[in-house]
């Protein structure tokens, strides 16, 4: 076992701790960052002009009128910026436009004395516009040749041969939907100029190294003169790697131009219609299948939409090619990714960062096709499995791959799987207008940055001489419960308890150049570098504690709080040879005992840790290589009930199967695994994402730009039953503590409720059809796709393999 | 002086506007729990709870009107319920005279509420931004006279129902509730309803640890002060006039000054729950020169059941109408928990949601299904016009600009075959696709009564007459049901939304005849 992966007696990981701020949270005493601001009375709010068109050129700014407001400061506009004027690091993405690239982007900003002001100032500002050509699906893209970044094919094997020579050749055409964010907080950013004369942002942002950048970029400044600080995020999923960082420079700069703080919130509204979304893809697909149900090759293109400027969208687009095979061995595959521009939202990371849409494809293929093979769909995804031995379509070998099987059987078992599937089927004889199903999917998810030089992080900790602990590190807190989990990994590599460590907020003047906390790596890599910096302090102390208790360094153990000669009555005093039983080996210390005794002597009790992952390479020019240092595997079974009068439907019950390694934190991973499933569900069945595509005056506008048109998981969408296993025996020798990343990959077990959805819809129709289900498959589209199931019922000589148009997406 | 009592604390209602909302108003206090997550009412990140008078009876006596007109404003009870609410939604100047608990008031970090303890020990936040919110509304549930496991009712007796608790504070097992829920998908074996977090977004946990929370609670503790609050009479309304930079917010004592501000001023905007208009403050920057606040008005809080009619003061609640009609009319029992949310219906009244005369809103269809009648009062006195032909186009009606509506009243008896079928895509606090109530009786085999409310389907709401002729007198089978669906498939003008298309909407009208027949015939069985 790696000493990365190997835990102490009575360590504190492993255990179910609640939230480190869970009383911070229910009492309302956790502060955000416009729970911060709220307290500066002095600052002054800032609130967008946002454009009225989806794409054109901005001719005229007149503020007059706008200052002329009471309680208006001033406008800020790029003829303020003294820096570059873009918002990213591509430089595509201007922050004061000239161009307007969607509806409602931000052209300038009003300072005002309150936020009332700020509005109506925004309002009076006049903005004179020429009106362009707009794209706004992904078709009106592809038409015109609208491309961004690079166009990547992942290839293996000979798949025009092998769909040649299969016995069954299906293909289908669909379009996913984008996914709105919805992190309860908003974007919110604080800016002033501290008393040391730093400029201070806070920001709620999962990078505060890249505000950082895009701060300093802005005002011309270098990243020493600029800190920012991320206390905690109210949900960020990936919504807030990139997007907060024009918004802290826009507080920024109107700070040092008015001397005053400048506070941001964006509202829901301006939320939802300026910053980025999941990407909706285009997706088509010729899958072929030998007798035994054996997928032997696969062609596919997968069509990412960008919106208006590149964001995240290449390594969103590399996740989704690397996640396409799922669980599955797929010998012969060509996949095409091509990323078209839109005057839309700057897409950008969310939760699963394309692998989803990957295995959106997958999942697509074996669930529409099973019927019209003839094989329950179960069985036709377990055939096809990964097998020891096999290697990704990107070359990477499927080390574990036999959890995959393992958990399979582990889940079907615990969810009683075959009984129940007797029983919808009874109950589905029985019942005309009512339809059930259960459906059970698996997953295998990547784990590291695909970009290579982004697995690496640092802490920073601190033990004072009275022995209490601080630590930092780069990584920050959205809800995912790091934060908790650093405490937990710190208090392990010291052997205290817990509640003897605490952490500061996160902050570039602590620990610079960090990655995102993003791409589910932050325990990974932050956990890291908190049990490299302890394991040098604790590696210090030891030596000093050996002194104190006449033992070796290599006999001190450090456990509870208490320091002492490992195994007292047993090898550790042994080694220490015939000298008498009183002698000082016997004797415990406290932590700070030894603290203070490192302190006297001059020993240093601070460390900078520092983690880069192993064993990682890619080139992305071949498309293969190593790009993860693991693969976390799951699986959900999932039986839903579905209204034939309606398509309305209810999920009765959800047992899932996880591989979280040993975990860190039970409670925090259960809830990682229980959260991202209801995401992933809300993404695949309800949340429902719709621009103006007309040719109208609103044309680019989004009309679900409120929590009353665009509609989340409610509890009304909860399981009736949710059972959720952390998959037993499963260290990961290559992490901390024997973890695994728990953040993103529980998202995509939510296929099942998807995939029970398309039998249910299939139970009113006749079998042997191919089974087609829209996205989302919200109860219209369930409805639709059931009455073709009743049609079919009825004109029982329909082709089974054409795909129904009407269901294709759009 | 205007001023609200906030955590037990007074506050002077200093620096607000007529369209200040509570929200921005207690953040401003410090009181940072509070959060706005979507400023409209839908996602409860901005819960707070308040006092509201409670019923003090189950339900009244036939004939006999619960309403009195007692000047302590104590609307007639003389006991509290805490209340929860969007503080997102309700001006600031309506909290005048008002007492307001906050997630900081429940409890402290080192302090916690048991709510928040439970909350806390199951997991149940994530991020934390949703969670005060939660646990107010949590809260709110927690304190629900009647809830199983809330053991002391308010008048210090014990229940008689078996609804005890053992030491542990947990509900005993098999406890059946007071208001006689049986444990469910949406009830814990403590009583609680679930429906009471309806209207509270989570985008983190996927809320089954917040439902273990709920699930965990046992009753109020002897010396719990929010509890023992109950016991005593809820603040009554306080005049107000406040007036800031963006108009005049008046709370007028009675309903003479009601009217009489009224018709000195037409462009005066009525509001009661707010549950509407401070979406339009919120979300379209609506300023208007002057409110004014009917919710608390006496006369327009009467509640009277007889033999011949219900009649419903306009500025119940919809919770209050709720918990008022007690399971006496199951066409609106149906509705009450598609109504939005929990925390929309303690505020929400019965008069401002035919007040707007949005042709969306979930109790036109029910009321025009009930052949409900709308009561206007106005200086020239009072006159009773049918709901049907009571809206005249979008968002239009035929009261006057000096009218006021005073009540709801509903005929009896009511068809005994009745349904509220609500289409939206989610089951909890969603707005209707379309919305269509049936009411109806079958004797002999044929259908000798049918009045069928819809919504969503045109400008307006819509009596489906067409369709209800096409019932009359035919026999109550397959075939008459079919020729109908199809007549009420094409009542209205259905258009394509981000809601649902036009196709749908049609569709969704005939299934619903389908459906009601289906579920009411004996040969067949449908479930939920």
């Amino acid at each position: 076992m790696s000493r990365l992966a190997e835990r102490p007696a009575n360590p504190s990981v492993g255990k179910p701790d609640p939230h480190e701020s869970a009383a911070g949270h229910v009492t309302g005493h956790a502060l955000y960052t416009d729970d911060i601001s709220t307290a500066r009375t002095d600052a002054l709010t800032a609130w967008p002009v946002q454009a009225p068109h989806a794409h054109a050129r901005v001719t005229a700014i007149r503020t007059e009128a706008a200052t002329a407001v009471p309680g208006v400061v001033r406008v800020l506009t790029a003829a303020d910026v003294p820096g570059v004027n873009d918002a990213g690091e591509g430089g595509d993405e201007p922050l004061f436009p000239a161009e307007v690239m969607y509806y409602g982007h931000p052209v300038c900003w009003v300072l005002g004395e309150t936020p009332e002001a700020a509005r109506i100032g925004s309002n009076a500002v006049e903005v004179d516009y020429e009106e362009l050509d707009s794209l706004i699906t992904v078709a009106d893209a592809v038409a015109a040749g609208s491309y961004q970044g690079n166009h990547r094919v992942s290839r293996r094997g000979d798949p025009e041969s092998a769909l040649d020579e299969a016995a069954h050749v299906f293909s289908g055409e669909i379009e996913t939907h984008a996914q709105e964010h919805f992190y309860l907080e908003t974007h919110a950013a604080l800016a002033y100029v501290d008393e040391s004369d730093q400029l201070y942002v806070q920001s709620s942002t999962q990078n505060p190294s890249e505000a950082q950048v895009i701060v300093a970029q802005v005002l011309g400044l270098s990243s020493h003169e600029v800190t920012v600080q991320s206390l905690r995020m109210g949900g960020g999923f990936g919504g807030k790697e990139t997007q907060p960082h024009g918004l802290a420079a826009v507080a920024a700069l109107g700070t040092t131009l008015t001397g005053r703080p400048v506070r941001l919130r964006l509202n829901r509204n301006q939320d939802i219609t300026i910053t980025g979304k999941r990407p909706g893809f285009r997706m088509s697909w010729k899958a072929g299948f030998d007798d035994a149900g054996k997928l032997v090759g696969l062609k596919a293109t997968m069509t990412p939409d960008g919106g208006w400027s590149l964001d995240l969208m290449e390594p969103v687009l590399s996740r989704a090619l690397c996640h396409i095979d799922n669980a599955y061995w797929i010998p012969n595959i060509e996949v095409d990714g091509r990323t078209v521009k839109t005057h839309k939202t700057s897409h950008t990371a969310f939760r699963g960062f394309g692998g989803p849409q990957g295995i959106f494809l997958i999942e697509d293929v074996f669930g529409s096709s099973a019927p019209a093979l003839g094989i329950d769909p179960a069985e036709l995804r377990r055939r096809n499995f990964y097998q020891p031995g096999h290697t990704t379509p990107y070359g990477q070998p499927v080390r574990d791959c036999e959890r995959m099987p393992a958990i399979w059987s582990q889940l079907r078992q615990e969810s009683d799987f075959a009984a129940r599937s007797a029983e919808v089927e009874s109950f589905n004889a029985a019942h005309p207008h009512t339809k059930r199903a259960l459906a059970i999917t698996p997953l295998k998810f990547g784990i590291s940055f695909n970009q290579t030089s982004m697995n690496q992080a640092g802490a920073l900790v601190l033990v004072y001489k009275d022995g209490s602990v601080l630590i930092n590190h780069g990584g920050t807190e959205m809800g995912q419960g790091l934060h908790t989990k650093m405490l937990q990994v710190a208090a392990t590599a010291l052997g205290l308890p817990r509640t003897a460590v605490r952490l500061a907020p996160t902050r570039t003047d602590k620990v610079p150049n960090t990655s995102a906390t993003s791409a589910s790596t932050g325990a990974d890599l932050n956990g890291g570098a908190v049990k490299n910096a302890c394991d040098q302090i604790r590696d210090r102390m030891a030596d000093v504690a050996a002194g104190m208790l006449g033992v070796e360094p290599a006999d001190v153990d450090f456990s509870g709080g208490m320091v002492s000669a490992s195994g007292a009555s047993g090898s550790g005093a042994s080694r220490s040879g015939a000298s008498s039983a009183s002698s000082a080996s016997n004797r415990e210390l406290t932590f700070a005992d030894v603290a203070h005794e490192a302190n006297a002597k001059r020993v240093q009790l601070h460390a900078a840790g520092y983690y880069r992952t192993e064993g990682l390479q890619w080139d992305p020019e071949t498309w293969t290589g190593t790009p993860f240092k693991y693969f976390a595997y799951g699986a959900a079974a999932a039986e839903v009930e579905v209204d034939g009068f309606t398509g309305a439907y209810r999920t009765r019950r959800v047992d899932i199967v996880q591989d979280a390694g040993d975990s860190l934190s039970p409670m925090i991973d259960v809830g990682q695994i229980e959260g991202a499933f209801v995401q992933g569900a809300g993404w695949l069945t309800l949340e429902d994402m719709r621009w103006d595509t007309s040719d109208g005056p609103t044309r680019g506008r989004l009309l679900t730009q409120s929590a009353s048109t665009y509609k989340l998981p409610s509890f009304s969408e909860m399981p009736s039953e949710l059972n959720v296993t952390l998959f037993d025996e499963a260290r990961e020798d290559g992490a901390i503590y024997g973890s695994k990343a728990v953040g993103e990959p529980p998202l995509m077990l939510a296929f099942s409720v998807r995939e029970a959805l398309r039998q249910a819809v299939a139970a009113f129709g006749p079998a042997g059809r191919k089974a087609e289900l829209a996205h989302p498959a919200t109860p219209e589209a369930v409805f639709w796709a059931l009455e073709a199931a009743r049609d079919a019922a009825r004109q029982p000589a329909t082709d089974t393999t054409t795909p129904n148009p009407t269901l294709t997406g759009g | 002086m205007n001023e609200a009592t906030v955590n037990g604390q007074q506050r002077a209602l200093t620096g607000i506007g007529a369209h200040t909302t509570a929200l921005d108003w207690l953040r401003s206090c410090g009181l940072t729990g509070a959060k706005e997550g979507c400023a409209e009412g839908e996602c409860g990140a901005c819960a707070v709870l308040v006092a509201q008078p409670a019923e003090s009876g189950r339900s009244a006596e036939s004939g006999q009107s619960v309403a009195s007109g007692q000047s302590d404003g104590a609307d007639g009870a003389d006991q509290t319920q805490w209340a929860s609410v969007n503080s997102c939604l309700i001006p600031a100047a309506a909290l005048n005279g008002q007492e307001v608990v906050t997630s900081e008031g429940l409890g402290s970090p080192a302090d916690l509420h048991p709510v928040q303890s439970q909350m806390a020990a199951n997991g149940s936040s994530q991020c934390g931004y949703c969670t005060p919110g939660f646990a107010c509304s949590m809260a709110a549930e927690f304190y629900r006279c009647g809830r199983a496991g809330e053991a002391a009712d308010v008048d210090g007796e014990r229940s008689t129902d078996g609804a005890v608790t053992d030491d542990g504070g947990k509900p005993a097992d098999g406890a059946v509730p007071a208001d006689g829920t049986v444990p469910d998908d949406e009830h814990g074996p403590n009583g609680f309803d679930l429906h009471a977090l309806s209207g509270n977004l989570c985008r983190c946990t996927g809320y089954r640890p917040i439902r273990d929370a709920a699930f965990a609670l046992g009753a109020p503790q002897d010396d719990d002060p929010l509890a023992a609050r109950r016991r005593k009479p809820a603040p009554g309304p306080v005049a107000t006039d406040i007036t800031g930079d963006d108009g005049r917010f008046v709370r007028p004592a009675t309903l003479g000054e009601t009217l009489d501000l009224m018709a000195g001023n037409p462009d005066a905007t009525v509001v009661a729950g707010a549950t509407d208009f401070g979406v339009e403050v919120n979300q379209r920057g609506r300023r208007d020169p002057l409110l004014i606040a009917v919710d608390r008005i006496d006369e327009l809080r009467t509640f009277e059941a007889t033999d011949s009619h219900v009649e419903i003061g306009a500025a119940l609640s919809l919770s209050e109408v709720e918990r008022k009609l007690d399971g006496r009319l199951p066409l609106l029992e149906g509705m009450f928990p598609q109504f939005a949310s929990r925390l929309i219906r303690n505020r929400a009244t019965i008069g401002g949601n035919l007040g707007t005369g949005s042709p969306i809103g979930d109790a036109p269809p029910a009321l025009l299904a009930l052949g409900a009648r709308i009561v206007l009062v106005s200086p020239a006195g009072e006159r009773e016009v049918d709901l049907d032909g009571y809206f005249t186009g979008y968002r239009q009606t035929v009261r006057r600009d000096d009218e006021l509506i005073k009540s709801v009243r509903i005929p009896l008896p009511v068809a005994p075959l009745t349904a509220f079928h609500k289409i939206a895509k989610r089951r909890f606090d969603d707005i209707s696709s379309v919305a269509i109530a049936i009411a109806g009786e079958v004797a002999d085999g044929v259908i000798t009564r049918a009045r069928i409310g819809i919504g969503g389907a045109a400008a307006t709401p819509l009596r489906a007459h067409d369709t209800e002729r096409a019932l009359l007198g035919n026999p109550w089978n397959e075939a008459t049901i079919n020729e109908a669906a199809a007549v009420l498939g094409a009542e209205g003008t259905p258009m394509d939304d981000h809601r649902a298309s036009a196709a749908y909407r049609q569709s969704m009208l005939a299934q619903a005849l389908k459906k009601f027949h289906a579920e009411n015939d004996e040969t067949l069985e449908v479930s939920a």
